[in-house]
């Protein structure tokens, strides 16, 4: 009896009453699990997360600590295809004179999201592909460089409607995301949490010390906003950082340990607070938190950027301090980019970026630039097991088991073809929740949406399934997969 | 890079929107034997691992190498001492090669046939898994089976157990397993009995040929020693005598991690405890017969080292791998003891078990799925507390 007492005690404390409700003849077990969940959920926010699973790849070329500015550039463009799922309805055309955060469109299907100018400057074009759809909005910026600036309520008596609205009128509110889906965050949802990472573990990514130096002012003010859009406010660190992100007031901070994809928010939510059926959970960048900052300091939306340039054909891969929508092209000269038809020039990350050209722009939400060789070339016999033994493997069919400490020179080579999913087991080695990967990927293969759901597809983003595209043999596009299903079930179940 | 331009040109009448468009698969799967080709990332992930399916099933070849050339050695070793006729290793090597060098060619060549003419078909590439199966076919056949038994059982499996069911990956049986299964039942006369696990043993008088298994079934005492089961010098299909080999192979694909180490495990602590009990039990000369002996006689060691572990025919849940892998081994021993008439107890153990495999997976993945709802369960309750 005495365990008995003690649980009722500790539902007394966390105010959960099963009696009021329940019958009398609940049974015991069932009352015992529920305070073992809560339990566990205490010990989750207060502890640290360890991931096991997973794979840290060792690449050259990651970026020095060195800041620069970035070299001013003329040309900016907005690509409606940087939000997923978003239908934009222009509200520019070309030949408008716009301001910094003027809206250029806004989204058809929620038509309170603005997507705003980084610049002030001429629409010099508006570039479409197949079906009109839009691709690029080229401004060409000007020298006065006038912003529109927002009248702010006092932040002291900010209410969380008010934040709402100042997010979404300055442009502000797709820098803030949602789970499931993985689209930008529907203003009339209520988050049962929003997460913030602050921990990159993908291979040459921008590291958050490094990007929010001289920032943690503004980001310190937009984590105090947005933890009133919810109280339950996550924030995400490595294990050993010691800047000042680690003193981050208002939000529950958890170091994370373990190779990536530890630094994915999606595996972190897993594990600190899981999405059900029906949950909706908010994630924001961590620049993306200080641009909110910043723009409830000034009034104004702000569209700086801090990008990490790397890759191991650069001369000198570094931090730049840029803005979203900015040319490449002068920052690629800076870092010492030769050869640049036989490159491949990526926003985001080597696993999950889009992939532009030398001509391209500044994603909207990557602080990682990375530049890779293109790979198509043939290797004779390359198929053999030990064969190449410059590329990277997993499995021990390579000799990469020799060398951990290795730093690799990949390029985007298939190494393979895609052929029918034989091999188990090598997925599940590199995905760090409690999911079944394959069976996940086969359900969605299907689109069988009943099964997708019970399989946990709202707790996953095409960017978990990174790794999978990386290390499976048959060479399944996994992360594109997982895009269409979760499309899939946006559109049928909402 | 005069070879890739030669092979370049060569491919011209095959590319799309040419002549001969819907052959490519064929063409470029001698293409992609020679070169990995340069085929570049579209989507998704930028960079990829080296490995591919291809370098995981050539892993599978390399492990069988040493089980097939004892193999081959055997098949010679077992004549020439059943005839009484002095020889040497060549020799013995000899003999057995000129046996089964064959049957391989037949093998690859209608399995890779049919394969060939269904990816032309469907309109895939060929995809890799028949060299691992074509190989395996042959080294559980009796050595003295006609070839064109070989060539019906193979056309049999690649039809009815792979293509049938949508192909490579998709097949619900072991495909080298179904083959043999195939001739098992088809022409039991060339596959069981004591006539057959010699060479030629049907046409020289005198040769008793019995397996192991066989001898227990029929009562006749086992003149073999644990080495001799252990090594493999003793009659039995062409490659699957030798447990030393064959663990020399286990040791490829496990280190390589190519094939579970969780399937083999749990079959031999399935087959251990089994025969363990039988021992316990001891009501006939099956039940007696050692418990460590079951571990290396009547193709075990290869049946869970090379057949077992097919990764699509197996369960691929990680807790379905061990509940596999133990039922395998239990099932095994059972059948051997209980129905000597059929000391193929691995051969038919896997083949059950595969049929099984989906369903234990079910309710392994049905426990994930469950604990998701739980879940859900306790946060609505812990909302509404």
């Amino acid at each position: 009896m005495k365990i008995k007492s003690k649980i009722e005690a500790l539902n007394k404390l966390f105010g959960i009453n099963i009696n009021k409700n329940k019958k009398e003849s609940e049974p015991f077990f069932k009352r015992f699990e529920l305070s073992k969940f809560v339990l566990q959920k205490v010990i989750n926010m207060s502890t640290d997360i360890k991931i096991r699973k997973g794979l840290t790849l060792r690449l050259k070329g990651a970026p020095t600590n060195t800041l620069k500015i970035a070299p001013p550039s003329t040309k900016f463009a907005l690509k409606p295809t940087d939000f997923h799922g978003v239908f934009p309805k222009l509200l520019c055309k070309e030949g408008d004179e716009v301001q910094a955060g003027q809206p250029l469109f806004y989204s058809k299907y929620q038509d309170s999201i603005q997507f705003v100018s980084p610049v002030s400057g001429t629409v010099k074009e508006i570039r479409r592909g197949a079906k009109r759809k839009v691709l690029e909005i080229m401004i060409s910026a000007d020298k006065k460089q006038q912003s529109v600036t927002h009248k702010l309520p006092s932040l002291g008596k900010i209410t969380p409607e008010q934040i709402k609205e100042q997010l979404l009128a300055s442009g502000n509110w797709p820098f803030i995301r949602q789970r499931p889906y993985d689209i930008v965050a529907n203003p009339n949802a209520t988050p049962k949490a929003i997460f913030v990472s602050a921990l990159a573990t993908a291979p040459l990514s921008a590291q958050y010390d490094v990007v929010l130096e001289g920032q943690q002012d503004a980001f310190q003010l937009g984590m105090d906003m947005l933890s009133k859009l919810s109280p339950n406010l996550h924030l995400t660190i490595g294990a050993k950082e010691s800047s000042q992100i680690a003193q981050t007031k208002n939000c529950t901070i958890h170091r994370i340990k373990g190779p990536h994809p530890a630094g994915n928010v999606g595996v972190q939510i897993h594990h600190i607070d899981p999405i059900n059926t029906g949950e909706t959970v908010w994630v924001v960048g961590a620049e993306d938190v200080a641009n909110i900052g910043r723009f409830f300091q000034t009034g104004v939306f702000d569209a700086s950027r801090t990008l990490a340039v790397a890759g191991h054909p650069l001369t000198s891969p570094c931090y730049y301090k840029s803005t979203i929508g900015a040319s490449l092209e002068p920052l690629l000269d800076d870092v010492g980019a030769e050869n640049l038809a036989s490159l491949r020039v990526i926003n985001g990350d080597v696993l999950t970026g889009t992939a532009t050209s030398a001509n391209g722009y500044v994603g909207y939400y990557n602080n990682t630039i990375s530049v890779l060789p293109e790979g198509n070339r043939y290797r004779m016999f390359g198929w053999l097991p030990l064969a190449g033994p410059n590329i990277h493997s997993m499995s021990n069919t390579s000799l990469s088991w020799l060398f951990p400490k290795k730093q690799y020179t990949p390029d985007t080579n298939l190494n393979g073809e895609e052929r029918a999913l034989v091999v188990t087991g090598e997925m599940e080695r590199v995905f760090p929740m409690d999911i079944y990967p394959m069976q996940l990927l086969k359900a969605c293969m299907a689109n069988d949406i009943e099964k997708m759901e019970q399989l946990g597809i709202y707790e996953v983003a095409p960017e978990d399934f990174a790794l999978i595209d990386y290390a499976n043999s048959s060479k399944i596009e996994a992360q594109a997969i997982i895009r269409d299903a979760l499309d899939l079930m946006n559109k049928e179940v909402g | 890079m005069m070879l890739r331009k030669q092979i370049d040109r060569l491919k011209r009448p095959f590319a799309k929107g040419s002549k001969y468009e819907r052959f490519a698969p064929a063409v470029n799967a001698f293409d992609t034997f020679l070169f990995v080709p340069n085929h570049t990332t579209q989507k998704g992930a930028h960079i990829r691992d080296a490995v591919d399916l291809k370098r995981t099933m050539v892993t599978v070849i390399i492990a069988l190498i040493p089980a097939l050339i004892y193999g081959i050695y055997n098949t010679g070793y077992q004549y020439y001492i059943q005839t009484g006729e002095a020889f040497t290793f060549l020799d013995a090597f000899l003999h057995g090669s000129f046996k089964i060098l064959p049957m391989i060619a037949v093998s690859y060549g209608v399995g890779l046939a049919i394969e060939f003419a269904f990816a032309v078909y469907r309109g895939h590439e060929v995809n890799e898994g028949y060299l691992v199966t074509g190989l395996l076919i042959p080294m559980i056949m009796p050595v003295d089976i006609p070839l064109w038994m070989v060539g019906l059982s193979v056309a049999f499996a690649v039809f009815i157990a792979k293509e049938a069911f949508g192909g490579t990956g998709m097949n619900i049986l072991n495909p080298a397993l179904t083959a043999r299964a195939f001739a098992f039942f088809a022409y039991p006369t060339y596959m069981s009995g004591n006539k057959v696990w010699v060479s030629e043993a049907s046409n020289v008088d005198g040769i008793s040929g019995e397996t192991i298994l066989g001898s227990l079934a029929s009562g006749v005492n086992v003149d073999y020693s644990m080495f001799e089961m252990f090594s493999g010098a003793i009659p039995g299909s062409i490659a699957e005598t030798s447990t030393l080999w064959v663990l020399v192979g286990a040791a490829i694909l496990i280190f390589t991690g190519v094939g579970s180490w969780r399937i083999m495990l749990g079959g031999v602590i399935g087959a251990a405890a089994m025969g363990f009990l039988f021992n316990l039990w001891g009501a006939n000369a099956l039940m007696q017969f050692d418990w460590m002996n079951h571990l290396i006689v009547g193709g075990f060691a290869f049946g869970i080292v090379f057949m077992a572990t097919d990764p699509v025919s197996a369960a691929q849940t990680v807790r379905g791998k061990w509940i596999y892998g133990i039922l395998v081994g239990i099932l095994c021993i059972l059948i051997r003891v209980f129905n000597p008439a059929y000391p193929e107890g691995v051969m038919l153990a896997i083949l059950l078990m595969n049929v099984f495999a989906p369903t234990i997976d079910h309710y392994v993945v049905q426990a994930n799925v469950n604990r998701r709802l739980k879940r859900k369960q306790h946060s609505a309750t812990v909302q509404t507390a």
